[in-house]
């Protein structure tokens, strides 16, 4: 596929599976030109490169979920059974 | 929030709080990345308190090279992939699993069914705080290995270099798993908020 790709536009198929190495900077910057030279000519695949950011920093959001105060205290049990080691 | 590092200096001096603080931030996403590897809940909720001990065993020891919590999850890890099987998990990297359904292209590799509108519903539901639970059934149900890659990137935010580093993996298997379960999620998120036509 790489090689096909270093000949040929990019195609809307081959674009989002290059939508990660592209976030993650890990695309030659010939490739890179040809990604980006395909999403200028196409708003699905940048609306679809819009939708993983967007899936990033939805995930990215969630913070850890509350513990109850029984585990709270089950923690503090834990702390001072070591600390008498 | 408190940064890790000044967590840490308490933690050392014998401060209790700094402890469960510690706990609060980081038990929950340390048993569901547990419970990847090993059969059971009930097995996850040991590894972690196991792995809690070991921390605290650890602390005099931890020379501060890596970040405390990549140094948490990489004891975790470890422990998790000694008390799980991991056979079941033994799924090629290399399997083909297209970030998109191939329906969704014309022969030429052109949209045919093109990504659907959905960031600014999604957006309402968030403001709402209505999309938390949603987004961890969605993480739950990814297969285990992207599942781990997600958690400690998008989740927890580690580096791509710490991800490997807890994992034992290949940046480029890293990568891949990590594409496989950003192009899920996303196709989760366009499931749940396509527009109605």
């Amino acid at each position: 596929m790489r090689l096909r790709l270093l000949r040929r536009e990019v195609v809307c198929q081959q674009a989002v599976e290059l939508v990660t190495d592209y976030l993650e900077g890990a695309l030659s910057r010939a490739a890179r030109r040809r990604f980006e030279a395909h999403l200028a000519g196409c708003p699905h695949c940048t609306e679809y490169l819009a939708q993983m950011r967007e899936t990033i920093r939805l995930t990215g959001r969630l913070g850890p979920e509350d513990l109850t105060p029984q585990m709270q205290d089950e923690f503090v049990e834990l702390y001072r059974r070591w600390q008498s080691e | 929030m408190e940064p890790d590092r000044e967590l840490l200096l308490r933690l050392r001096s014998g401060d209790e709080r700094a402890f469960v603080s510690l706990v609060k931030r980081y038990h929950e996403p340390m048993l569901r990345l547990a419970a990847s590897f090993v059969p059971s809940h009930a097995v996850a909720e040991e590894v972690v308190q196991d792995t809690w001990l070991a921390v605290l065993r650890g602390l005099d020891g931890f020379e501060g090279r890596s970040s405390l919590k990549s140094w948490l999850f990489r004891i975790l890890v470890n422990r998790a992939r000694t008390t799980g099987t991991r056979e079941h998990r033994s799924v090629p990297v290399a399997d083909p699993e297209p970030a998109v359904d191939p329906a969704r292209f014309e022969a030429s590799g052109s949209w045919a069914d093109p990504p659907e509108h959905w960031i600014e519903a999604a957006e309402s539901r968030v403001e709402a705080g209505k999309l938390a639970g949603r987004i961890r059934a969605w993480l739950d149900e990814l297969p285990a290995r992207q599942r781990e890659v997600v958690l400690l990137r998008d989740v927890e935010e580690l580096s791509s270099e710490e991800v490997c580093a807890v994992l034992s993996i290949s940046e480029g298997n890293q990568r891949v798993l990590l594409h496989r379960g950003r192009s899920r999620l996303r196709q989760l998120f366009e499931d749940e908020f396509r527009e109605v036509r």
